[in-house]
């Protein structure tokens, strides 16, 4: 994973052009303000270009920005020193591929679940690229029920390019394990706030997606496949991503305009791995707004209207056929 | 074997109408005789793929199955086109298996018993489940839980529908939800894992039965066994994935041999059901 994207490199370059002049400037031998001025001026147009353009493909891979904020960036941000971190699915093992904890986000206390990256590869092998195994699942569905015993509101962050696949992970049930999520919690007697912050990878994104409100951050995706795995299948050539990314529909916007997600989290120009903090920021402003009205209902109105939600989502007709050609 | 040969010999390898080769030991088997033999092989017992309305006959009391939803069908929703649009790929699936979606569900009953029945046909488009499927299993399983109705489905599916994008991958919420439902009315759910099950189907409701059953030999799986390949480079052990491994690693309750799935149903749905 590049650290800069084709479509970003004359913005990185003038950017690295301005760094270089500021240290000039800053010897005080020359004023270079004005020069400084200019080309700033000229690098905010050209971010206003490319990234307020960028197609599905693209932003499947600002998505997948090995600098974007992991679930752990955010809750150091959001949480501070108060976090705790807790392990282990009390079956198998503990999944490094998803974390868990306490911790206090705005004014509420709440249990944080979420897909945890690497920033770079030696932790991205260690956390397994965000893919977790059953255990993993298993890890996040103890925490919600433990949540719930003591009425914590549940914080999920989604960023996966799926569940792993692999012999172990077959073995020990991923399938179970996804499906056994999905069907408990629809029925987590708390309120559960789901965003997603990168990847949202098929099943193992939804097995813990299951939120009475789902936000997208603004560069992120959530699809059934990915755009390289939909074109493998169905084109038989995984150089056709782009297509796929196109037919997939799997932009933030497009999940909204499909009633699939509540709301969008706006991002810097160019993405969150550019600001950390704000995309921290857009998350706390989301729970203030969203918690203090799902804490005033009971465990009954959460369960039906979260069952009404999920419900609801899909298209087809009823009538009986009358076109024949 | 000379080039005359090749022209007098059967075409064994290309099926006709009439013959069907068995997925395991090659045998060629006339289809007329597979039909009523329950599509077992007759030499190594392999259980070959069922036709849909065979599978109903197999599981329901004569003249029980009376189907529900029929009328529900795919829209495209995304429009999308691959080499062909999702609209021509529906309309073949139609025309080539006699029914409207990938699962087909009714009332019927078993040894007089009544219940929901739903079976997946991996004719129709790989048995992949789009918005239609997710929502007749999910009208049925409400109907189990509103009329005290146990639900038996028969899963036979690669996965999620890509077509239907982000509404495919929803309906494995929507099914396992209304799972939930049954399970805290205390309604019996079996689910019959058939050849292959694998995907978002398997990650959703095919894995959620209070009694999960597995036909012998059926493959089983998140990830089909090529993406697992590809992904960790090495050839997978014999066996892998298929019901028996899976019966092994305590996934599945038990393996029921097709000549006995009738009866063994029942008798669960006996114990099961008050």
């Amino acid at each position: 994973m590049p650290k800069e994207f084709e479509f970003e490199k004359s913005i990185i370059e003038l950017e690295a052009r301005i760094s270089e002049l500021q240290v000039i400037s800053e010897s005080g031998k020359v004023d270079l303000s004005r020069e400084i001025q200019a080309i700033t001026e000229k690098v905010e147009a050209l971010k206003i270009e490319v990234y307020g353009s960028l197609e599905p493909w693209q932003i499947a891979q600002v998505a997948r920005h090995i600098n974007r904020p992991s679930t752990l960036d955010l809750i150091k941000i959001i949480c501070g020193d108060e976090f705790v971190e807790l392990h282990g699915d009390r079956l198998f093992g503990d999944d490094s591929a998803i974390v868990s904890g306490l911790g206090r986000m705005g004014n509420h206390k709440v249990m944080i679940i979420g897909h945890q990256k690497g920033h770079d590869t030696e932790e991205n092998i260690y956390r397994n690229f965000g893919m977790p195994h059953p255990e993993g699942y298993r890890k996040a569905l103890r925490m919600m029920r433990t949540a719930e015993r003591f009425g914590l509101p549940i914080v999920i962050f989604i960023d996966t390019p799926g569940a792993f696949p692999g012999i172990g992970a077959e073995e020990r049930g991923q399938s179970d394990a996804i499906a056994r999520n999905l069907a408990e919690m629809s029925d987590i007697g708390v309120p559960i706030l789901c965003f997603v912050t990168g990847e949202g990878g098929s099943g193992g994104a939804l097995a813990i997606g299951i939120g009475d409100r789902v936000f997208m951050f603004e560069f992120s995706v959530y699809s059934v496949i990915s755009a390289e795995g939909c074109a493998a299948i169905l084109w038989n050539d995984p150089s056709k991503a782009k297509e796929a990314a196109n037919a997939l529909k799997l932009r933030a916007s497009n999940l909204l305009e499909a009633g699939i997600i509540d709301g969008i989290l706006p991002e810097p120009l160019g993405g969150s791995h550019r600001n950390h903090q704000r995309a921290a920021e857009e998350i706390v402003k989301q729970i203030e707004a969203h918690l203090p009205i799902l804490k005033k209902m009971t465990r009954e109105e959460l369960i039906e209207n979260r069952y009404k939600k999920f419900r609801s989502m899909g298209r087809f007709s009823c009538e009986e056929e009358l076109e024949n050609a | 074997m000379g080039w005359f040969d090749k022209l007098t010999r059967p075409r064994r390898d290309v099926p006709s109408d009439l013959w069907k080769k068995c997925t395991r030991c090659g045998e060629v088997l006339l289809i007329k005789d597979l039909a009523k033999n329950l599509y077992l092989c007759s030499k190594c017992d392999q259980h070959l793929r069922m036709p849909l309305w065979d599978r109903i006959a197999l599981l329901s009391d004569d003249n029980s199955f009376v189907e529900v939803n029929r009328e529900i069908r795919s829209v495209d929703p995304l429009k999308f086109v691959d080499s062909k649009s999702y609209g021509e790929r529906l309309k073949e699936s139609i025309a080539k298996t006699d029914v409207n979606e990938a699962v087909t569900t009714g009332r019927a009953s078993i040894e007089g018993q009544p219940f929901m029945l739903g079976v997946m046909n991996f004719e129709f488009m790989g048995g992949s489940m789009g918005s239609v499927v997710g929502e007749k299993l999910t009208r049925i399983l409400e109907v189990g839980a509103d009329e005290k109705l146990p639900v038996i489905i028969v899963s036979a599916s690669g996965g999620a529908r890509m077509q239907e994008g982000i509404y495919s991958l929803m309906q494995m919420a929507k099914t396992s939800a209304a799972i939930k439902k049954l399970n805290r009315a205390s309604v019996p759910y079996i689910s019959i894992m058939t050849d292959p099950t694998t995907g978002g189907v398997s990650a959703s409701f095919a894995s959620l039965g209070d009694v999960n059953i597995a036909e012998p030999g059926a493959l089983i799986g998140f990830a089909g066994p090529r993406v697992i390949e590809q992904t960790i480079r090495q050839k997978l052990p014999e066996g892998f994935q298929r019901a028996e491994f899976l019966l092994e690693h305590g996934m599945i309750d038990c393996v029921v041999h097709r000549r006995v799935l009738k009866s063994t149903l029942a008798r669960i749905l006996r114990y099961l059901n008050a």
